[in-house]
């Protein structure tokens, strides 16, 4: 356990090695083993703040549902756009409740995270129990549609990435 | 060749920039401003950062990456500041377009 | 060309800071102006990068990054606040 030791949490400092040589933007070999000490002190420091473990059991699955992500901001932002420069009394806006299955706290607020950033959609507030989402959308046909669309395309790759830990 | 995917990179960003204000300016309501801004914008900057990054890979020597800071920094912070702004404005209860359609009550 | 593409991109950018702007001053309620308020930090960020490209001098990051961070602390601040100050009365 003596890794665990120094390691509390490894891809925090994996993370913070990263940003630290973004934020110098080199690789000389100083700010390499600079950016390695700050990030075995710093989780170790701060380890008492982050009492409960994620574990991350398929971190290729995340890679591609960043991707994935990614993928759907840039059709969401085609799709508002239209939205935007259309005739604004066209539009439907509304919210609705959607029903959470995910149930770690860092799968939901990947989701809120995820549904404000792609269709024309933002999340407003989560229910004090934590099983649903109030969301805001700009445009609604289909209620049952836009919430199929977010379980299959973010919810279930979620449930996959973060199993119950 | 690269100045052409730089070209487009700004005018696409400066457009989607743009894009988002517009929304900010036009829509009726506050809740439906709240989706101009947090996506055109985001995409927008993105954009120039990334023929940022770009330009400066392509000058300088050795690649310049630390645009993808701020890139990362602005989509991990807009939806987070989308969320509080939506929840501070239902909790103050700000006014809503009539045709909003209400949640289904639970 | 580029000088060309990059002289368009400020004219657009500008015109964006200049709608968000008359958005701050009308704005009918608080919260409007918040929103007001994060994209106009979020244009002048895209403003400041244009402006380091024109240059071509990577100086402007700094402060790009500077305003990322304290736009996004000013706009949870006021957030916060519109949300507590009710439950203060």
């Amino acid at each position: 356990m003596a890794v665990r030791r120094i390691f509390p949490h490894p891809l925090l400092s994996f993370v913070l090695w990263i940003i630290w040589l973004l934020l110098n933007n080199t690789m000389a070999m100083g700010h390499v083993v600079l950016g390695g000490l700050l990030a075995v002190i710093i989780p170790w420091t701060t380890s008492s703040f982050w009492p409960e473990k994620t574990v991350l059991k398929h971190p290729w699955l995340l890679i591609k549902y960043i991707f994935v992500v990614l993928y759907e901001i840039m059709v969401a932002n085609i799709v508002v756009t239209k939205l935007i420069l259309g005739r604004s009394s066209k539009l439907n806006p509304g919210f609705f409740h959607y029903e959470l299955q995910l149930e770690s706290p860092v799968g939901i607020g990947l989701l809120a995270n995820t549904i404000s950033l792609t269709p024309g959609t933002v999340s407003c507030d989560l229910s004090e129990d934590k099983r649903s989402l109030l969301i805001h959308s700009l445009h609604i046909d289909d209620v049952a549609a836009i919430k199929a669309d977010i379980h299959r395309k973010f919810e279930r790759p979620l449930k996959d990435i973060f199993v119950s830990c | 060749m690269v100045e052409w995917i730089l070209a487009l990179l700004i005018l696409l960003g400066a457009f989607f920039t743009l894009v988002g204000s517009i929304g900010l300016l036009k829509l009726p309501d506050f809740y439906m401003r709240l989706h101009g801004p947090t996506k055109a914008s985001t995409l927008g900057v993105g954009a120039i950062l990334i023929a940022s990054a770009l330009h400066f890979s392509r000058n300088a020597e050795g690649v310049s990456l630390h645009e993808i800071l701020i890139t990362l920094f602005l989509f991990i912070t807009a939806p987070v500041s989308a969320h509080l702004m939506a929840k501070a404005a239902i909790h103050i209860k700000v006014k809503q377009v009539d045709r909003t359609r209400q949640p289904d009550s639970k | 060309m580029l000088d060309t593409v990059i002289a368009i991109a400020f004219f657009l950018v500008s015109v964006a800071l200049v709608l968000s702007f008359i958005r701050l001053v009308i704005g009918p309620e608080v919260a409007d102006r918040i929103l007001a308020l994060d994209t106009l930090y979020i244009n002048s960020i895209a403003l400041l990068i244009l402006l380091g490209i024109h240059l071509n001098s990577a100086l402007y990051f700094e402060a790009a990054l500077l305003i990322a961070v304290m736009g996004f602390i000013g706009t949870l601040a006021l957030s916060k606040y519109l949300m507590r100050g009710d439950i203060m009365e």
